[in-house]
């Protein structure tokens, strides 16, 4: 069976678009073919900075024939019809057409058109220019005269077709002034010119020879595990890093890595701050000393060049652009240390006041004392010292004006950390600059120093609070504030560290909704049954999140015992009665049972039963012993069988059967202590 | 490759002068018309007329030059080793963009002494933005060893206007290329002349105590009001010019580039207000506002003229 081999070669590809692109020309292609009748044995892509290519493997010579009827008019229908009949079925005169005989309708026209299947190349010749000219690039430029858009310009289109004992025949086709042919570039400094190519296998070597790793996959490991040999050869470990590797595998088409040195002295400034220098603007991995944990003063490369000097010249100019950029980070390091010395905290808080937070939440400093002093109140309910929390949220925000962070946003709170350890500060107050930001999602580390807990609260509440209050809530795939994410955070930093905190005390009601959904999505996560929460939330004066959750369990317990699933099915029973024979009075029953109508030994065990089960169910609750309210609850189940068995509610006597309703009624009432079992499945 | 029988004053590897000059030879050979820098102060080499309106309309342009380009905020007293208030962007446009622009750059990389079998050249993705220009293009940003050497840039749109045909620009940064070629850590020690002994001048003989007076200027006592006046006066000229030179029926336009003057005028006063730090965070998104909406009526006047493509009156 004949290959299709693709390749689009252009001016350099951004490294983070490469991956999507390759995978998206797979699906594009294929899916054009089978859309078309060809059917293939498999398909893969390729990509490098300079090229696109995709492989088809065992395609069909050409498209299988199709058959089609076609009805028409009837025989001697008006001619209008017949022309259209004519024109639709691709028809030169009637006489073409076939004359059927329907008992019903009388004679009509009928078509049997075939259609010989195309060669696959004219196929392939038809899909190919319009992916070309449609094709999805994030963003995409034109160039010269033209108005082709792709994401850099094209240059040269490869495209062949054939079966592996032949040689294989150019798909022809144009697109804006490129015409496809068997042609491709090696390497752009190490085997410049033009390279004829067969097929996949020929492409795949000759390139190779030309010093172009195409499979992506393959420059990765070749980074990785060139990066690990020249670590292992230093003794030394490489601080692997699965971005960066994704990145540099699409700035080279040829990996050639290398090692670079840099000063001994730079290594005064923090590990994540030569990572961030090294990584952010050279794209070069760091290495880790195994003895001390630390940083070594070394780094690693990868170009895109043999070098005919070994690549002398490109480590000591690599060399060269690091210790300038490790310079500055010194250099910020050391003003930062300066300022914090000599320049008083309350001086530099006072600098965030000339800083916007938000157009309508005032100046950073604004923010900052909002949190301090919710960092204060909230200090006593997680077992924080009120006066360091404060001072710790003051303190938290301050490394936002140092000159690293101005550098490098994203060891944000980590330099705080580093820098009171440095005045001095109290540990707490260092770890808290740190953890306040936590948890940033799902799967990041909650923090338990209660200090750190008080601010990352506050922070959070805060910021939510403050956006809910000028309007800027998250809408559908929408949350620039990321208040989706502070929201999940604060319910994690109460579950985990098991804290006791009324929400309705510190936000508005609608803002408690928004913090009932995040709880829902995120114990749906650890599997609760989401019918379980709405039951507990559908309770009024639901806004603590840690006995919501204990509530939410408990109940998850007893509806799994036997007592549990039948007193549900009991429920279940009486709320349909009542949901119909209320709807039938009108009204709605509540309380007001009549002792005294209680004629049947089950209705007046049932009556007794539930009379008994309030007290200490409430007792149970206030102690928020979950369990044990569920326990007595459990003890309604007999009664209410019973009832269900020996008893009917709808009486002939009118007043026998409302009293039986209330007693229904009382049935709802009494679960509501628990949760509102109307929202239970089951 | 350099001539070897070129003398250090010419080499664009000994001195400054030299690799401009190497620039200059390389570029007009390849037909470019070598103009000079622009003569008012600009931010970056794309403000100068040559770029930035010869990059709208039909007509084809090729030129090159070199372009003093003022950052106020970057002045750092002369003190830090790279980064200077007032530094020379070499600019080459090149419209439309020629199918084999990389070589020619690489080429021109050659030509200034790098050689790509020992130096590792490469293509990282940067798109390029100018909000004030109201202009975005797409291209890299070229490494050589890990050091960022040059822009290159496809204008896709400028003044608001769509680029057709599309320039590609060419942005070398001079003072670091220097460097790197000189073998020199701190900018004030390159070779600005290519003499030794005591007729050898520097960068720094040059250019330090004017880092150190503008930085002091740019920071601290630039006088503000004056330059929220100016800010104003350019302004509201631009707009003035722009509505005189509208023909009756506002199909050709006589004063494109006077107005645009004032365009820059204002950019500039901006970034010095800016480094001043009296502009608070939201006047700031309002002040380039102001700038791009100028740039865009600018644009519109230019392509109403002869150079910008106009049909004749």
């Amino acid at each position: 069976m004949p290959d299709l081999l693709l390749e689009l070669f252009s001016e350099e590809i951004p490294a983070r678009m490469q991956a999507d692109a390759a995978e998206t020309l797979r699906k594009l292609v294929t899916d054009a073919l089978v859309e078309r009748g060809l059917v293939y044995e498999g398909a893969k892509a390729f990509v490098t900075p300079r090229r696109l290519a995709l492989a088809v493997h065992g395609l069909p010579a050409g498209q299988p024939d199709s058959h089609e009827e076609r009805k028409g008019p009837r025989v001697g229908a008006p001619e209008g019809a017949i022309q259209g009949f004519l024109k639709a079925a691709g028809l030169e005169s009637i006489e073409q057409a076939i004359v059927e005989s329907d008992p019903k309708k009388g004679d009509f026209y009928l078509a049997r058109i075939h259609r010989p299947g195309r060669p696959t190349p004219e196929v392939v010749a038809e899909i190919v220019p319009a992916i070309i000219r449609s094709f999805p690039w994030p963003k995409s430029m034109r160039w010269g005269s033209g108005s082709l858009r792709w994401v850099r310009p094209l240059q040269s289109i490869l495209c062949t077709f054939g079966p592996e004992t032949e040689e294989p025949e150019v798909v022809p086709f144009e697109v804006d002034g490129i015409a496809s042919g068997a042609v491709t570039q090696g390497h752009r400094f190490l085997a410049p010119g033009a390279i004829r190519v067969r097929r996949l296998e020929d492409w795949m070597a000759k390139l190779e020879t030309a010093f172009v790793v195409a499979d992506r996959e393959r420059r990765k490991d070749i980074i990785l595990a060139d990066a690990k040999d020249l670590a292992l050869a230093q003794g030394l470990e490489l601080v692997e890093d699965a971005g960066l590797l994704d990145e540099i595998c699409g700035l080279v088409e040829w990996p050639v890595v290398l090692m670079g040195t840099f000063d001994e002295s730079f290594l005064d400034v923090p590990d994540e701050v030569i990572r961030a220098t090294i990584r952010a603007n050279q794209k070069c991995f760091v290495l880790k000393d195994p003895a001390s944990g630390r940083l070594a003063n070394r780094f690693i490369l990868v170009s895109n060049l043999k070098a005919s000097d070994g690549g002398k010249a490109i480590i000591a100019g690599n060399e060269r652009v690091i210790r300038a950029r490790l310079s500055d980070a010194k250099f910020f390091w050391d003003t930062d240390r300066r300022t914090n010395a000599t320049v008083p905290l309350a001086e530099r808080l006072e600098k965030f006041a000339n800083v916007t937070f938000h157009e309508k939440l005032g100046s950073q400093f604004e923010r900052i004392e909002r949190i301090a002093a919710l960092a204060e109140t909230l200090a006593p309910l997680v077992g924080a010292d009120a006066k360091l929390a404060r001072e710790a949220a003051l303190y938290a925000k301050s490394d936002l004006r140092t000159e690293v962070v101005g550098e490098f946003p994203e060891v944000q709170g980590l330099m705080g950390k580093y820098y009171a350890r440095l005045e001095g500060l109290p540990e707490e107050i260092a770890l808290a600059a740190e953890e306040h930001y936590k948890p940033q999602g799902p799967s990041d580390r909650v923090p338990t120093a209660p200090v750190s807990v008080a601010v990352a609260l506050a922070d959070k509440l805060d910021t939510l609070v403050g956006f809910w209050s000028i309007d800027e809530k998250p809408t559908g795939s929408k949350d620039p504030y990321a208040l989706r994410r502070a929201a999940l955070g604060v319910v994690r930093l109460v579950l985990e560290n098991g804290l006791r905190l009324r929400l309705a005390e510190i936000v508005e009601p609608e803002l408690l909704i928004f913090f009932a959904d995040r709880l829902k999505v995120h114990l749906r996560e650890q599997g609760a049954r989401h019918d379980l929460v709405d039951a507990v939330f559908a309770l009024p004066g639901q806004d603590d999140i840690l006995l919501i959750v204990k509530r939410v369990e408990a109940l998850g317990r007893f509806l799994a015992t036997d007592d549990g699933r039948t007193l549900l099915a009991g429920y279940k029973r009486a709320a349909n009665i009542l949901r119909i024979e209320e709807k039938k009075d009108g009204v709605s029953y509540a309380g007001g049972v009549d002792l005294v109508l209680l004629h049947e030994p089950e209705e007046r065990a049932l009556a007794e039963a539930i009379a008994k089960v309030g007290e200490p169910i409430e007792k149970a609750l206030e102690a928020e012993n979950f369990e044990a309210a569920m326990g007595e609850m459990a003890t309604l189940r007999a009664p209410v069988d019973a009832f269900f068995d020996k008893v009917t509610v709808n009486a002939p006597d009118p007043a026998l059967r409302v009293n039986r309703l209330r007693l229904l009624a009382d049935i709802r009432t009494a679960t509501r202590a628990i949760a509102d079992f109307d929202r239970i499945e089951g | 490759m350099i001539d070897p029988a070129l003398p250090p004053h010419m080499r664009p590897d000994k001195s400054f002068q030299g690799l401009i000059l190497a620039l200059h030879a390389f570029w007009a050979d390849k037909g470019c018309a070598v103009l000079q820098p622009y003569d008012m102060e600009v931010g970056a080499g794309t403000f100068h007329p040559a770029t930035t309106l010869r990059a709208l309309g039909p007509k084809h342009w090729k030129a090159a030059y070199v372009q003093p380009s003022r950052r106020p905020k970057d002045g750092r007293y002369g003190e830090n080793p790279n980064r200077l208030q007032h530094y020379y962007q070499y600019q080459v446009i090149l419209k439309p963009s020629p199918a084999n622009l990389q070589d020619l750059y690489l080429a021109s990389l050659e030509a200034i002494g790098i050689d790509l079998n020992l130096h590792d050249v490469r293509f990282v993705e940067d798109d390029w933005e100018s909000p004030t220009l109201g202009a975005w293009g797409l291209g890299w940003e070229c490494w050589c060893d890990g050091m960022e050497v040059s822009q290159f840039t496809y204008f896709q749109q400028v003044a608001g206007f769509e680029c057709t045909p599309v320039s590609g620009e060419l942005t070398y940064g001079l003072e670091r290329l220097a460097m790197y070629v000189q073998g020199v850590e701190n900018v004030y020690d390159l070779n600005f002349n290519g003499r030794e002994g005591d007729e050898k001048v520097t960068y720094g003989d040059v250019f330090l105590q004017a880092e150190q007076e503008y930085s002091r200027h740019n920071f601290e006592f630039a006088d503000t009001d004056m330059l929220f006046e100016q800010f104003r006066m350019a302004e509201s000229a631009a707009a003035k010019y722009l509505e005189a030179g509208w023909s009756a029926d506002r199909s050709r336009h006589l004063m494109a580039q006077p107005a645009y003057d004032q365009c820059i005028k204002a950019s500039h006063v901006f970034n010095l207000l800016d480094a001043r730090g009296v502009i608070s965070v939201t006047e700031r998104q309002s002040y380039i506002l102001r700038v791009r909406e100028l740039a865009k009526a600018c644009g519109a006047a230019w392509l109403a003229t002869d150079a910008g493509g106009a049909p004749a009156a």
